[in-house]
């Protein structure tokens, strides 16, 4: 059997790579190439007008910002988890651990349907923070919320298993040498798991640009106030818009392409940094 | 050093950990249940048994056993490809198969409608044979694929690249054959990820809403799997109902996160 593929000791190249790409080409390629065509066979300026209206700006606007700040607070709840759950020993932390992936876990549907209860005017949070005129249902700020928490794990899984590498004599060393706490994360802590901390930040800001499920419950969906560009894209469908549909998922998927290259080229830049600072 | 007596600062950090996990995680959980319930026992069950609640949990249950064997299948041939041979165009070959996971699960939806939709690439063929693909289960089973496709590859590879080939190459020159190499020797030893892709693979085709929601037409009682009951129920203001759906994709994602943490303490040894 070695007789065929004289150039590879084990058996499998022909079948896996027939099997790989006939399901790549089938169930990926394809259908990509297809909305690509729809896009190409628009012309420019069609497409251009489209993804320039007012609306679908607006749409941009609030879709990165949201996913902006719901990065910022999944940087630091997330920095925060990996740190308790890597250093501390402490009752419940096993359980922690696994809560912590819930958000993958759970539907995004009833992550939706949770948050937009909890946070209902007569709801367990709402109740508590309406009267003090903080209304999440509706706003921007309920999709923040929805964005961050659909996407609390990236982080802590990124930057955990650094934490855990991370050679624990070096920070001893420091302090017996007179550095405090502070200057020990920032000298020695920090600059290991940055690469993966913005590894993980580029993942959850990925995602949330991405997220619908969640977001639909909670936004209330007024077009240039809480108008997401997903479903922007599902109202034309809806409307049977199927041109600026296409053009607004091309906007998307570009975005897409961008961060999965950001993504290769940060876990490449992290390979390179730990192998240097080894 | 730090176990026999903690920080303030220690104390602090976990506290603040704890407490955010209580009002982010666990209330949530708290509250499908208390929802879903909140009327009694009797309504809950007939909630769950209400019929097109009970085929949309069909559908997805159907959806679920054709689409984690397929991706795992699939899956396991993608990473034996690129772990056991070195050839041109392999990294290229792992980004595509990355692509699905990285773009918003709408955008998946509108890929396959401008493949098989009456708009579509192949709309004019099918509708000249007069064979539907959008709107029916297929779709749902389609675009079910496509977005779960990375998450087997992607617990085998690493698993697979670390292992190396040693085992397989002496089962090899001991006169295995092919099947035999894989049945006895790789098979054992990547059983684990398979089963932890699986899971993960399983939880995002039943939980899948956005494609799901463009390719299905989520007409009641035909194609509507269970998130999009949830929010059809929501929808109709019938909350109690929405919940009961709810809790019973909850149910599985808990038996996920503690099928995944045992495997995880398995893996660790």
């Amino acid at each position: 059997m070695a007789r065929k593929h004289s150039k590879h000791l084990l058996p499998g190249f022909g079948l896996t790579m027939g099997v790989s790409l006939f399901y790549i080409t089938l169930l990926i390629l394809l259908p990509i190439a297809a909305m690509l065509l729809k896009v190409a066979g628009m012309g420019l300026p069609e497409f251009w007008r489209i993804i320039s209206s007012r609306r679908a700006i607006a749409a941009y606007q609030i879709t990165f910002s949201s996913a902006f700040y719901a990065t910022l607070i999944n940087g630091t709840v997330g920095l925060l988890l990996a740190w308790v759950l890597t250093r501390y020993r402490f009752p419940g932390r096993r359980v922690l651990d696994a809560l912590v992936d819930l958000p993958f876990a759970l539907p995004t549907a009833v992550a939706g349907l949770v948050l937009v209860t909890l946070f209902a005017e007569t709801g367990w949070y709402g109740q508590l923070l309406e009267p003090n005129g903080l209304k999440v249902n509706y706003t921007q700020l309920g999709i923040v919320l929805a964005m961050a928490f659909t996407s609390i794990p990236f982080v802590v899984r990124s930057v955990q298993p650094v934490l855990e590498e991370v050679d624990q004599s070096l920070e001893s060393a420091a302090e017996t040498l007179g550095a405090n706490r502070w200057q020990v994360f920032t000298r020695i802590v920090w600059p290991t798991i940055m690469p993966a901390f913005i590894g993980g930040c580029v993942l959850s800001f990925a995602r949330s640009l991405g997220e619908f499920g969640a977001v639909v419950f909670i936004a209330g969906n007024i077009p240039g106030v809480t108008e997401i560009v997903s479903l922007l894209i599902y109202i034309r469908l809806d409307e049977y818009n199927y041109e600026a549909a296409a053009a607004l998922a091309f906007v998307l998927l570009l975005v897409a392409f961008l961060t999965l290259i950001a993504t290769n080229a940060l876990s490449a830049w992290q390979t390179r940094y730990v192998e240097r600072s080894a | 050093m730090t176990m026999a007596k903690r920080s303030p600062g220690e104390i602090t950090l976990i506290t603040l950990a704890i407490i955010l996990a209580i009002l982010v995680l666990v209330v949530p959980l708290a509250l499908i249940f208390s929802f879903a319930l909140r009327e009694g026992l009797g309504i809950y069950l007939a909630n769950i048994l209400e019929p097109n609640t009970l085929h949309a949990i069909w559908l997805t249950v159907l959806t679920a056993l054709i689409v984690v064997p397929v991706n795992i299948v699939v899956g396991a041939c993608l990473a034996w490809l690129v772990t056991r041979f070195r050839f041109r165009g392999r990294q290229l070959l792992i980004s595509i198969i990355e692509l699905p996971a990285s773009m918003s699960p709408i955008v998946a939806g509108v890929v396959y409608l401008f493949l098989y939709g009456g708009q579509g690439l192949l709309g004019p063929l099918l509708q000249a044979n007069n064979l539907q693909v959008m709107f029916t289960p297929l779709a749902i089973v389609l675009v079910s694929l496509f977005v779960t496709a990375p998450f087997a590859a992607r617990e085998l590879i690493p698993l697979m690249s670390q292992q190396g080939t040693e085992d397989e190459e002496a089962a090899l020159s001991l006169g295995a054959n092919g099947w035999q190499m894989f049945w006895f020797v790789t098979l054992p030893n990547i059983s684990w990820a398979m089963v932890y892709g699986a899971v993960l693979t399983n939880a995002r085709v039943m939980g899948e809403f956005g494609a799901v929601s463009v390719v299905s037409g989520a007409i009641r009682g035909q194609t509507n799997t269970l998130p999009l009951q949830i929010n059809l129920l929501f929808n109709d203001f019938n909350v109690t109902g929405a919940f009961a759906a709810a809790s019973t994709l909850t149910l599985i994602a808990v038996v996920t996160l503690v099928l995944k943490s045992a495997l995880e303490a398995r893996h660790h040894g």
